[in-house]
C-alpha cells in the first residue's frame, strides 16, 4: 500500500475514533442550537413575570392613560403616600416607583426610584408610555388650538413605512429576491468558519508534529518513509478530519433546520422569535425588540427563498476550495514551525508572522462587508494569505468568475510554494534537537540536499 | 564477503563538519561495532545509511549496488532515542510500523504473534504504550525493528534501559539474528558489550575514522607486553632473575601465594617463563590484553 495513504489512514482514524472528537462534533451544533433557542425561550418566559410600578402623578395627566405590558404593571398611588412607600418599596410589593412632577409638560423629566437597577424592559416601557401619552396630549392641544378639524387624520396620512425589496439579477438573467442582511450573514459565517478551521486544524497539525518530534518516534518513521510523506499524510488526514466534522454538522444542521421549520411553522409568533434570534446571531448584534417588530409573518419562507437565491452550490464549492487551499497553506507552515522548534514556548516567536495575516483578515472583514467591491476587499481577496477569508465575505454579494479564478490560482500557487518550503524546513528541523534555530538557519535548511 | 560499503563520505551541517572522508567495509554476517565519543558523527553516519540524510559527497553500497530508495525495506533501525506513539495501542502500533516497512498486514500479524509469544507479552497487545514501563516499551520497539526481517540491522545503544536479565535476552536475540544471516551494525558506549558481541570495530572521533579492524587484532595491537604472574616462592629470587629487559610494575606477597606484574621490553613470552620456572612454582601466567575500554580511552585521548 502507498505509504502516504497508510500514514493518512492512521492519522485520520486515530483522530476520528477519539472520544473527544465525537463529543466535540455532537456538542458544537447543540451549543449553536442552544445559542439560538435559549434566548428565545427566556424571552418568552421572562415576559410572564410582571413588575409592579407605583405611579405618583402630580400632573394629573396620566391617570388611566398608562397601558400595562407583559413585564410592567402600573398602579397609581396618592401623592400623600409617596414618602411612606418610597422608604420600603419591596415590603409594599413594588418593583419601582415613578414620580411624575406637575410641570412635566415643560421639563420632560420624571424620576424612577427603585432598590435595584431597573431592567431595560421596564424602563423602555415607561419611556414609551409616557412619550405616547404626552405626545397625544400635545397633539390634541395643538389641534384644538389651530382649529383645523381633520388635522389628526391628515397627520396620520403622512406616516410612511418603506420596505426595500432587493432583487439580484443573476448571470442567467433571472431576477431573484436577494437580501443584503442574509448575504452579509452568510459571508460572515463562512469566512469565520474558515478562520476558525484554519486555526483549529492547523493547531492540530502542529500538535501532531510536535508530539512526533518530542516522542522521537519520527526517527523510526522517517527511516521507513520520506519526511514529506509523513508531513503530507498528516496534513491531508487532518483536512479530512475537518471535512468529516463539517459534513456531520451540515447533516445535523439540515435536520435541525427542517425539524425547527415544521415545529415552528404552525406558530407565527414563535417563528418570528426564532427568526430574529437567528438573524441576530448571524449579524452579531444584540437582540432588541425592534428587530422582532419589523419582522413580518411568513419571513421564514422569504428567508428560505433568499438563501436559495444565493447560488448555494457555488457558495459551497468555493467554501470547500478556499477552506482546503487556505488550510493547506497555513497548516504546512505550522507543521514546519512545529518541526523546527523543540518547545512550546519557542513556537510563539515563529507563529506570529503566520497569525498576523489571519487576524488582519478578520479585522478587514467589517470593512469588506460594508463595501464588498472596495479596494480593501479587492486586494484582500487576492492576496493569498487573506483571500480565503475575505473572498468568502464577498462571494454572497456576487463576484465575477474571473476574479475568483485569479484569486484561487494565486492561492493555489502560493500554497504549493508554502508546502515546498515547509517540506524542506520540516525535513531538517524534525531531527534537530536542542538549540532554537534562527531565521537565518531556517533559510539555510532550504538549501540542504535531501 | 563484503556486504556493505561506505566510501569517502563527507557531511557538513552549515559549517559543522559531521563526517570527513569516512570509509567502512562491513562483511556479511558480521557484528560491526561503530564506536566513538559523543558528537563524533556516529548518528550522522547511521542516518546516512538509513537515507534519512544524504552525504555531501561519497557513496554507499548495499550488496555491491549503490544504496537506493528500496533498500530501506532491507534495513532495520533501532535509534538511540526511542519513541513510539504513547496513546496508540501496542499491537496496532507494531502493525502500523511493520506496514510502513513494506510488510502486508497478514504477514505482519503472523510474525507479530510469533514475537509476542516468544517474549511472553501477548497480554500487552491491547494496552496503550504509555501504560508500559520504559523497558517494556523498548521490547516492543525491538520487535518493530526486526519484524520485517531486514538483512542489515542497526542498533544504537540497544541495551540502555534494560535490566541485566532482559539485556541478556536481547543479546541472545541479536546473536541469533546474526546466526540466521543478518548483518549487524552496533553502536554503543558500553565497551564490555562490544567485547562480548562484536567481530569488528571502527572508531570515529571528531568526524574522522581513526581506528578500524577485527576486534581481537585491534586489542592485540594495543598490547604492552605486560604479564601477570602468580607463583609460590620467594619474591627476591624472582626479582634477581628479572634484571634484564624487564620492569616489575607491582608485586604482592602473601603467606601462600605471591603475585607480580611485569612489563617485558621485547622478546617472547616463553623467555620470561624460562627465566623464572626453575626458581618458583608458577600458579598462573597471563598476558594483559587491553580491554576495549582501555583501547577507546587511549585512542581518543591520543587523538586530541
Amino acid at each position: 500500500m502507498n505509504k502516504t495513504l497508510l500514514i493518512f489512514k492512521r492519522e485520520y482514524l486515530t483522530r476520528v475514533t477519539k472520544k473527544t472528537f465525537l463529543i466535540m462534533t455532537l456538542l458544537m451544533p447543540i451549543l449553536m442550537g442552544a445559542l439560538m433557542v435559549v434566548p428565545t425561550y427566556l424571552a418568552n418566559k421572562e415576559s410572564t413575570s410582571e413588575q409592579l410600578v407605583g405611579v405618583v402623578d402630580r400632573s394629573s395627566i396620566f391617570l388611566g392613560e398608562l397601558e400595562n405590558s407583559k413585564s410592567t404593571k402600573f398602579q397609581f398611588i396618592k401623592p400623600e403616600e409617596y414618602d411612606k412607600i418610597k422608604d420600603n418599596l419591596q415590603a409594599k410589593g413594588f418593583y419601582a416607583l415613578l414620580e411624575i412632577p406637575g410641570n412635566i409638560l415643560t421639563t420632560n423629566k420624571v424620576v424612577v426610584s427603585s432598590q435595584k437597577q431597573i431592567s431595560i424592559d421596564v424602563k423602555s416601557h415607561i419611556d414609551s408610555q409616557l412619550e405616547r401619552v404626552l405626545e397625544n396630549q400635545k397633539r390634541a392641544e395643538l389641534i384644538s388650538r389651530v382649529g383645523i378639524p381633520d388635522l389628526e387624520e391628515q397627520l396620520k396620512a403622512t406616516k410612511t413605512n418603506i420596505s426595500v425589496e432587493t432583487i439580484k439579477i443573476g448571470d442567467d438573467g433571472l431576477a431573484r429576491k436577494g437580501s443584503t442582511e442574509i448575504a452579509m450573514g452568510i459571508g460572515f459565517a463562512a469566512s469565520f468558519l474558515i478562520y476558525m478551521f484554519v486555526f483549529m486544524y492547523g493547531g492540530m497539525v502542529m500538535r501532531g508534529v510536535s508530539e512526533e518530534k518530542q516522542n522521537r518516534i519520527v526517527e523510526v518513521i522517517i527511516s521507513s518513509v520520506k519526511p514529506i510523506q509523513l508531513m503530507m499524510g498528516k496534513i491531508l488526514a487532518i483536512a479530512a478530519v475537518g471535512l468529516t466534522q463539517v459534513l456531520i454538522w451540515l447533516v445535523l444542521l439540515l435536520g435541525i433546520f427542517t425539524g425547527a421549520k415544521s415545529m415552528l411553522g404552525s406558530d407565527p409568533k414563535m417563528q418570528q422569535l426564532a427568526q430574529s434570534q437567528a438573524e441576530n446571531i448571524m449579524m452579531g448584534t444584540n437582540p432588541s425588540v425592534q428587530v422582532m417588530q419589523t419582522i413580518e409573518p411568513n419571513q421564514f419562507d422569504q428567508i428560505a427563498e433568499q438563501i436559495t437565491s444565493l447560488n448555494l452550490p457555488m457558495l459551497i464549492i468555493s467554501f470547500i476550495v478556499y477552506f482546503i487551499l487556505g488550510y493547506l497553506l497555513y497548516s504546512s507552515l505550522m507543521a514546519a514551525i512545529a518541526a523546527a522548534v523543540d518547545s512550546e514556548e519557542d513556537v510563539n516567536q515563529f507563529m506570529l508572522p503566520v497569525t498576523i495575516p489571519l487576524v488582519a483578515a478578520i479585522v478587514m472583514m467589517a470593512n469588506v462587508v460594508k463595501n464588498p467591491d472596495g479596494a480593501i476587499a479587492i486586494w484582500g481577496s487576492h492576496i493569498p494569505f487573506t483571500s480565503p477569508i475575505i473572498m468568502m465575505v464577498r462571494i454572497p454579494f456576487g463576484v465575477p468568475w474571473w476574479e475568483l479564478l485569479i484569486s484561487i490560482s494565486v492561492l493555489a500557487v502560493t500554497m504549493f510554494g508554502a508546502v515546498w518550503v515547509a517540506a524542506k524546513i520540516y525535513r531538517t528541523g524534525i531531527l534537530m534537537y536542542g538549540k532554537k534555530p534562527t531565521w537565518k538557519e531556517l533559510g539555510k535548511w532550504l538549501k540542504y540536499k535531501s | 564477503m563484503e556486504f556493505f560499503r561506505i566510501e569517502n563520505v563527507n557531511k557538513n551541517y552549515s559549517g559543522f563538519q559531521a563526517l570527513t572522508d569516512v570509509s567502512l567495509s562491513i562483511d556479511q554476517g558480521q557484528v560491526f561495532g561503530l564506536l566513538g565519543p559523543n558528537g563524533a558523527g556516529k548518528t550522522t553516519l547511521i542516518r546516512i545509511i538509513n537515507q534519512i540524510t544524504a552525504p555531501d559527497s561519497g557513496a554507499v553500497y548495499f550488496e555491491g549496488k549503490l544504496l537506493g530508495a528500496n533498500d530501506i525495506y532491507r534495513i532495520g533501525y533501532l535509534p538511540e532515542e526511542r519513541g513510539l506513539y504513547k496513546k496508540m495501542k501496542v499491537g496496532e502500533q507494531a502493525l502500523y510500523l511493520a506496514q510502513l516497512k513494506g510488510l502486508d498486514r497478514r504477514t505482519a500479524l503472523k510474525r507479530l504473534k510469533f514475537w509476542f509469544q516468544k517474549f511472553e507479552i501477548e497480554s500487552w497487545w491491547d494496552k496503550k504504550l504509555q501504560e508500559l514501563s520504559k523497558g517494556m516499551q523498548q521490547k516492543v520497539q525491538f520487535i518493530c525493528t526486526v519484524l520485517h526481517e531486514p538483512k542489515l540491522l542497526i542498533f544504537d545503544e540497544p541495551f540502555s534501559g534494560f535490566d541485566p536479565i532482559n539485556a541478556n535476552l536481547l543479546k541472545q536475540e541479536i546473536l541469533s539474528l546474526r546466526d540466521k544471516g543478518a548483518t549487524i551494525i552496533f553502536s554503543t558506549h558500553n565497551m564490555s558489550s562490544v567485547e562480548e558481541i562484536c567481530d569488528h570495530i571502527a572508531l570515529i572521533n571528531k568526524s574522522k575514522k581513526i581506528l578500524d579492524g577485527n576486534i581481537n587484532e585491534v586489542r592485540a595491537s594495543f598490547k604492552t607486553n605486560t604479564f601477570d604472574v602468580v607463583y609460590r616462592g620467594e619474591f627476591a629470587t624472582v626479582e634477581k632473575q628479572l634484571n634484564h629487559g624487564f620492569e616489575i610494575l607491582s608485586h604482592k606477597e602473601d603467606d601462600w601465594i605471591n603475585s607480580l606484574t611485569i612489563k617485558h621490553s621485547g622478546g617472547n613470552n616463553n623467555e620470561l617463563l624460562q627465566l623464572i620456572t626453575p626458581h618458583v612454582e608458577i600458579v598462573s601466567f597471563s598476558e594483559r590484553i587491553p580491554s576495549m575500554n582501555e583501547v577507546f580511552i587511549r585512542v581518543v585521548e591520543n587523538n586530541k
